[in-house]
């Protein structure tokens, strides 16, 4: 027999202060405060990080990689948002 | 991520229209190295190959934790009881990374878990192996783990992104998994007559199971092709395995240990060790389920599933009293 689903939570991970948490991965729980023990002993048995959030993944809505073009494309062409398409004379030295 | 708190939805990708231009665009993603990522399109054989492949794998990590936890209460110094407990508590994690990354594919957990204890799906035959003395800790270690780690550093570079990260982490872990155990086989190797052969007689066990962990040889192996083509290996198995003896035969000549191959010999020309032939017949009566321990790793896993049967329902029980008495208070 199948077991009844356990919700899946994305855990997140800061390494250390001043930097971000980043997606280490998921795992199953059935509430907040097991899924917190159960990543503080799945992602973080070396001294990986000293902060911990986990996210039920239900909450996450992701952009859908059929759509990858319509939004992202259009900033390729925008090349003016970025500081080498403008000319600076040399002896102006660095800007 | 992954958007698949869908718990259960295997038939997901027959929706996809596997039109020529779509399979087209994916092999020439995977030919130009790029990864692919759970929402892609991808070729049905391609999503069954991986969960059958990464759930697989995971369920090896799982049954693997028991050959090992039988030494953990017997282990001769604290030192090396808190190493056995770490590697095998690391056995468990890498079962769960796996199973998370088997999971963006599409079935649910409890799914890929039914399959093992139903007997449906495989797990590797290396761990029905029995663990008779504590030199087979020492062996497992440098054997088995050296021989996963042959096998995982490729997969690191698999075409599949979840399961390319999940094996970056395991590798990461395994590498003290199999320090560890040559280290054990280097103490009993150079100590009393008796524990250097009992170092020799697990390595006389462990030899030829591990080098079947690689597979059936390459003239013999049905999903290579594809696999090969698709990047999810990047290795044949007679290619790993050749790797595996080159790297580990030194190392046993090197604590004073003789490999039980009276056909081993170094091809100067070639510089690889030649090693004689492997016992097939035995590695399909293990895959089979007629190994030395099937049964009773399977009757230990279904046991400690059903034990902790009460534990999930009561977790979900209370998750859910909790979730309803914050409703009526918010009410």
């Amino acid at each position: 027999m199948v077991d009844a689903a356990t919700p899946l939570w994305e855990v997140f991970i800061r390494s250390r202060n001043g930097l971000a948490h980043k997606h280490a991965g998921s795992l199953h729980a059935a509430d907040a405060t097991l899924a917190l023990q159960a990543a503080r002993d799945l992602y973080t048995r070396r001294g990986e990080g000293l902060s911990l959030w986990v996210v039920p993944s239900s909450a996450i809505t992701a952009s859908d990689p059929a759509d990858k073009g319509m939004m992202f494309e259009p900033t390729a062409s925008k090349i003016y948002r970025h500081p080498t398409f403008y000319e600076v004379p040399e002896e102006v030295g660095h800007m | 991520m992954y958007t698949q708190a869908l718990n259960a939805n295997p038939d997901a990708d027959t929706r996809d229209l596997e039109d020529a231009a779509q399979l087209a665009r994916f092999e020439a993603r995977v030919a130009d190295e790029e990864r692919i990522e759970p929402n892609d399109f991808m070729p049905a054989a391609y999503r069954r190959t991986l969960t059958r492949q990464i759930s697989q794998h995971a369920h090896s990590e799982i049954i693997g934790m028991q050959p090992e936890g039988n030494w953990i209460t017997r282990a001769p110094s604290l030192r090396r009881k808190a190493a056995l407990l770490a590697k095998v508590q690391d056995e468990c994690g890498h079962g769960l990374y796996l199973y998370a990354a088997a999971e963006t594919l599409g079935t649910s957990r409890e799914e890929l878990v039914e399959q093992l204890l139903s007997g449906k799906a495989k797990y590797s035959s290396i761990f029905n192996y029995p663990t008779l003395t504590w030199a087979d800790i020492g062996a497992i270690g440098w054997l088995v783990d050296g021989a996963a780690i042959m096998n995982q550093i490729p997969l690191c570079r698999c075409s599949y992104g979840p399961y390319a990260r999940a094996m970056i982490r395991v590798c990461k872990e395994e590498s003290f998994h199999q320090r560890q155990g040559y280290e054990i086989m280097l103490t009993l190797a150079r100590g009393t007559a008796e524990q250097k052969e009992m170092a020799q007689d697990a390595l006389n066990r462990w030899w030829w199971p591990s080098l079947m962990m690689f597979g059936p040889p390459d003239a013999a192996s049905s999903h290579s092709d594809s696999s090969m083509r698709w990047k999810i290996k990047r290795f044949s198995n007679d290619e790993l395995r050749q790797k595996f003896v080159d790297a580990t035969v030194p190392q046993a000549h090197f604590i004073g240990l003789t490999l039980p191959d009276p056909d081993l010999s170094f091809d100067a020309a070639a510089g690889h060790w030649r090693y004689g032939t492997i016992d097939w017949e035995e590695f399909k009566q293990v895959i089979a389920g007629n190994g030395p321990c099937n049964r009773d790793r399977m009757a230990t896993r279904r046991k400690a599933h059903e034990d902790g049967a009460w534990v999930r329902e009561a977790a979900r029980a209370f998750a859910e009293k909790r979730a309803a008495t914050k409703t009526a208070a918010a009410a």
